[in-house]
């Protein structure tokens, strides 16, 4: 039982150190955004201070960007989520000779570097906008959506498929018996029983769209996103501003985690609440009259 | 160039008649049976499914990718000249990065030989560092601690990935900086009288690159390691096996496919990381995708860049068929 106690120590001690390497930089930045110094300082604690707060919501280039993250981000749930929904639906109809070729070449974007992703955008569309005519598709904002699709597309797809793969086909069946059309099944059928999926591939895309920056450098062009914007200022020089972006970020993780926590502690309870008292309803059939439960 | 958008509609409008036919040769052969494509999905579903996947493999995946590669063996020309009698295929992209001249042999080009190779070998080391980082975490996650704490740490460990890459390393410039923390805490005790320049020693690169992507390596591990029964471990405790022979010689090949499938995460996206060398890294520093982003934006040469870049995917691509074959695995069980 020595060698156990060893080990758990041993194990303590391990976990203690992984989370101050994985927490620690964000403590620093957390006190930084506080303190006085015009750079970001962690110790002496000179001052308490909201002025790299006021700093950060004044900065016009931090806060277009913000708004530019946020539209590119829902045009890329608005186009990653169907296109991944149909790459899913594809991916159990295609024929079984061609299926690992067909997977490869749409898995292939997540294994590849972002910035090759952000090059290759760029370079083909600027030679087909070139010869078609259309130049005004040569736009930060529509490349940097088609770079980050072609990844997030990916990942949408694979969120799908996981579900997809636990679809009972006698539901469709069952459907199509009683009259249903084909596309009815799509609609009634199909679509809310992926529904969860859809919408956990929606919040992926738009976090991974919001947060790129490989690709995004490359195909934004002469736009700006957030994560482009902090990037310059973070070259340039280091202010607790940038400190205060990180601790903002931070606080609505924190607060949509509880949220979610709580909503989903309550509708669990719910859930479970329904169940007895249908049993409960059950149970009082079966034991009075057949004529009174008829009732 | 005019040849270029027939092959850009003509290859896609090939792939279609490729499938019909495949479709009406099965179909003949006896092997698929049932209603047929549109059939089973409706005129508009079925429309649906094929332009967005046509859409999605071939102008946002495929096609780009062959413009980047078409590009990388031509010379760079100003706009005029495109498609003239100048536009003739050629190699001068490569012979630049391996000799840093077009047309000379003589000398290599050792900067960028050497910051390709560091990139590579560093990021390999890396790889192998968040595996053995990461390995007992994710085990005692997946195997012994109760659903709540479970919780508890995957928040701890999500947490600090919501924040922005670029503000991640940031977080580490203030960190290692020579008044930072770390600096001041090492003269406090009186380790070092001087601040040590652990920025110009990289030592901030390499640090924040191994903590980008951490995440990336415990998540497909414990999902591998949760799905092992913990029957076999106890079993193998019973009949008395050491702890390591439990780990060697059961956990892992069970989670082989998770351990493959974070290496190449990590790796590739190390490899690929952009940001962290370009807030962490110093004036001296040697890294790959700096140089490519300088191809393009300090030097305009495009094709130039566009030959770096595909450099760097063959890499890549050389790197996870290794892996495969290393672990004797097919794509799709790393890609789960």
């Amino acid at each position: 039982m020595k060698a156990g106690a060893l080990q758990r120590v041993m194990f303590a001690v391990y976990a203690v150190v992984f989370f101050l390497y994985l927490l620690g930089p964000l403590a620093v930045m957390g006190v930084s955004a506080f303190n006085t110094p015009q750079y970001p300082q962690v110790w002496p604690i000179e001052g308490f201070t909201l002025d790299w707060f006021g700093l950060l919501l004044a900065d016009q280039d931090m806060m277009a960007g913000l708004r530019m993250s946020i539209w590119i981000g829902f045009l890329v749930v608005a186009i990653s989520v169907p296109i991944g929904l149909a790459g899913a639906i594809v991916m159990t109809q295609i024929q079984a000779r061609v299926r690992s070729a067909y997977y490869l070449i749409v898995v292939s974007p997540v294994l590849t570097p972002g910035i090759i992703i952000g090059i290759s955008t760029v370079v083909f569309w600027r030679q087909f906008t070139g010869q078609t005519g259309t130049r005004f598709l040569y736009d930060g904002v529509v490349l940097t959506v088609l770079g980050q699709a072609s990844f997030i597309s990916a990942y949408c797809m694979l969120i799908i498929l996981a579900r997809l793969q636990r679809f009972d086909r006698a539901q469709e069946e069952a459907a199509l018996d009683l009259g249903a059309s084909y596309p009815q099944v799509f609609r009634h059928i199909l679509l809310p029983f992926l529904k969860p999926a859809l919408a956990s591939a929606a919040v992926l895309a738009f976090l991974s769209s919001f947060e790129n920056y490989n690709t995004t450098t490359f195909s934004i062009l002469s736009d700006k996103t957030l994560t482009t914007v902090l990037a310059g200022r973070v070259r340039q020089g280091t202010t607790p501003a940038i400190s205060a972006l990180a601790v903002i970020i931070v606080a609505v993780t924190i607060v949509g985690a509880l949220a979610y926590e709580l909503y989903k502690r309550r509708a669990d309870a719910a859930a479970a609440r329904r169940q007895r008292a249908a049993l409960e309803e059950e149970e009082a059939e079966l034991s009075g009259t057949p004529a009174a439960a008829l009732a | 160039m005019s040849g270029g958008l027939a092959f850009v509609f003509g290859l896609p409008l090939a792939v279609a008649i490729g499938f019909y036919l495949l479709a009406a040769y099965e179909r003949r052969a006896g092997i698929a049976t049932g209603p047929g494509f549109f059939q089973r999905n409706g005129l508009g579903v079925g429309t649906y499914l094929v332009v967005a996947v046509g859409f999605w493999a071939f102008f946002i995946i495929l096609l780009p990718q062959l413009a980047m590669v078409d590009m990388s063996f031509r010379p760079k020309l100003p706009p005029a000249q495109m498609g003239g009698p100048k536009d003739l295929y050629t190699l001068e992209n490569y012979r630049y990065f391996l000799f840093g001249s077009t047309t000379s042999t003589a000398e290599w080009n050792w900067l960028h030989i050497k910051a390709f190779f560091l990139t590579i070998g560093v990021s390999i080391a890396i790889t192998l560092l968040n595996f053995a980082i990461s390995y007992p975490l994710a085990f005692h996650m997946a195997q012994s601690a109760t659903p709540a704490r479970l919780r508890v740490l995957l928040l701890l460990l999500i947490l600090p990935y919501w924040v922005n890459e670029i503000l991640r390393a940031f977080a580490f410039r203030v960190l290692l900086s020579s008044g930072g923390i770390i600096n001041q805490m090492l003269m406090g005790i009186g380790l070092t009288s001087e601040p040590i320049d652990f920025l110009g020693a990289d030592v901030g690169l390499y640090m924040g690159l191994s903590y980008a992507y951490l995440l990336m390596m415990i998540f497909p591990l414990y999902n591998a390691i949760e799905s092992l029964d913990k029957n076999q471990v106890e079993a193998a405790r019973d009949l008395g096996a050491p702890w390591w022979h439990i780990h060697a010689f059961i956990v892992m090949p069970h989670a082989k496919p998770g351990i493959a499938s974070g290496c190449t995460l990590v790796f590739m996206l190390t490899a690929g990381a952009l940001a962290a060398p370009l807030v962490l890294g110093g004036p001296r520093t040697l890294w790959f995708t700096p140089i490519v982003y300088d191809r393009f934006y300090q030097a305009f040469n495009w094709p130039q860049g566009a030959a770096y870049a595909f450099i760097l995917l063959v890499t890549c691509i050389v790197f996870v068929l290794v892996v495969l074959k290393a672990f004797r695995l097919s794509l799709g069980e790393i890609t789960r």
